[in-house]
């Protein structure tokens, strides 16, 4: 079963995927009005999973959901919350109701969330979850015990391309890629430049990568994320560029920045396509597209 | 020397496990909690002081020497008196003292302390955790350190994407173990450690409860 996602990746077009966020608690309408947005706009949606370990519904319901309304889902997979047994179980389930495409995530750790006594799993780790997948797609289970009936994913992974320091990231990296990554959605990136030189290094390898796009929505926005968020640089000059635009507009500017920048990554075809997140306001999605011209 | 590394539990904690405990006797211990100032002699005065503030008839107390050791129930037996009119002992010792304790006294105990974790004094008042026991050391693949110890979720692979200027997400006050690992492996040459890749680990290396029993040959 190749999934979509995985034709538009291999079709060598410029793929955009994005992505939802499960709500805390069971009304669903903000996340199926945000699915019924995108769903024929994008290559595929991403459905975060506990997103900042924060407890929400479950990223598997909501990848069910993407399916039954005519979507393409990546289920993202933290290693937080579930042990080996668990996330097998998971991906068996997820594969038998035609969810194909897995990104596998670390996670972030519970102290950053809303359940700050939880117990934190990391039985496996990103990479290891990655081999899992490709070890059950041969028939196995992680104890070496043989499956009933099979599952197929398009597997995927996340990188830092603006890290520091930057080489213990670039060879955990490299280890995804050897676990059998076929796509990489990389952290924000704003400095365009200098994720051309990350470029430089990562073609060589097989897997297709999605330049991570976040909607810049404020100055201080930009700044929190700068102050807070690792490996997240946003340069002086986006900053300034927020900064100056009129009262109650600067939503419109972040729109322009993300458009402009997609558009340069596409003209100058620096990789495979972007992943774009409006954490928060994934209504505006079309918008930054159209503003890069993509739809 | 490998230390136990504690930390008293709040007031309002141990008024609750003391509630209806009008008598107390008091035990504190020399070795590492004296290093911790969390249940030395200062401690321990200063413990009786409170206690007694609270309404509390403190009947005696007492620094053991080495609360974990084998000779406690002895060093506690000249307190005799003090302790049978006691409805508690309230202890000021790691977990190890605490449950030394009570497996050789027939008598109510109360932990003073919480224990944090195992490890050692790295600089002047500056305690980190060192050793996990996981019973499955992976020491000779990382260049000595351990990333199941000092990485916040016991990566073997390689740092996760919250590391932060050689700082981990969870505290910049804390190193990423893998920052430290993998300037340690670069300083040896011996960066290939760090591309080989992990399987996952064996959780199980000793199953929990430990135990081991070595047979007379």
């Amino acid at each position: 079963m190749v999934s979509s996602f995985k034709k538009a990746l291999e079709s060598g077009k410029f793929v955009v995927t994005s992505e939802v966020a499960p709500p805390k608690g069971t009304n669903l309408e903000k996340m199926v009005h945000h699915i019924e947005l995108l769903k024929d706009k994008v290559d595929a949606i991403n459905i975060t999973d506990h997103q900042s370990s924060v407890m929400r519904f479950p990223s598997l319901g909501g990848a069910l959901l993407i399916k039954e309304m005519g979507g393409e889902p990546i289920l993202q997979m933290t290693c937080r919350d579930r042990n080996r047994l668990a996330l097998q179980a998971d991906l068996l389930f997820a594969s038998s109701r035609g969810i194909h495409n897995v990104l596998c995530l670390t996670g972030d750790s519970v102290l950053l969330g809303d359940h700050k006594e939880a117990k934190s799993v990391f039985d496996l780790d990103s990479s290891q979850l990655l081999a899992a997948i490709r070890r059950l797609e041969r028939g196995k289970d992680l104890a070496g015990n043989d499956l009933d009936g099979g599952i197929s994913f398009c597997a995927g992974a996340i990188v830092t391309p603006e890290a520091n320091p930057l080489e213990p990231q670039l060879i955990k990296f490299e280890k995804k890629i050897e676990a059998g990554t076929e796509f990489i959605q990389t952290q924000a990136v704003y400095d365009l430049d200098r994720f051309k030189q990350f470029m430089d290094y990562a073609r060589q390898f097989p897997a297709k990568i999605l330049a991570g796009i976040i909607l810049l929505t404020s100055a201080p926005m930009a700044r929190f994320m700068n102050k807070n968020v690792a490996g997240v640089n946003v340069p002086q000059e986006p900053i300034d560029e927020m900064a100056s635009a009129p009262k109650g507009r600067a939503i419109e500017k972040g729109i322009e920045i993300a458009g402009r920048m997609i558009m340069r990554i596409q003209e100058e075809r620096m990789c495979d396509g972007v992943h774009i997140m409006a954490i928060g306001r994934e209504e505006l999605v079309p918008d930054i597209m159209a503003a890069a011209r993509l739809v | 020397m490998i230390r136990s590394i504690t930390q008293q539990k709040s007031e309002e904690e141990i008024l609750r496990l003391l509630e209806g405990l009008g008598r107390v006797f008091i035990i504190g211990c020399g070795t590492c909690v004296t290093l911790t100032h969390t249940g030395g002699e200062p401690e321990v005065e200063a413990m009786k002081e409170r206690l007694s503030d609270k309404g509390k008839l403190i009947t005696g107390g007492v620094v053991l020497p080495v609360a974990c050791d084998n000779l406690t129930g002895d060093a506690l037996s000249k307190y005799g008196q003090q302790i049978a009119q006691a409805d508690v002992l309230f202890i000021m010792t790691c977990a190890f003292g605490v449950q030394t304790v009570a497996r050789q006294l027939k008598k109510l105990v109360v932990p003073a302390l919480d224990t944090l974790f195992i490890g050692k004094e790295t600089a002047l008042g500056q305690f980190d955790e060192i050793c996990l026991q996981c019973g499955a050391c992976i020491l000779g693949e990382t260049g000595g350190i351990c990333p199941v110890t000092s990485c916040h979720k016991g990566l073997v692979n390689g740092p996760c994407g919250g590391t932060n200027n050689g700082k981990c997400e969870i505290d910049s006050a804390k190193d990423c173990a893998w920052t430290l690992i993998y300037n340690r492996l670069k300083d040896l040459g011996t960066l290939d450690a760090m591309r080989r890749f992990q399987q996952p680990r064996n959780h199980q290396g000793e199953p929990k409860p430990g135990k081991l029993v070595i047979s007379a040959s």
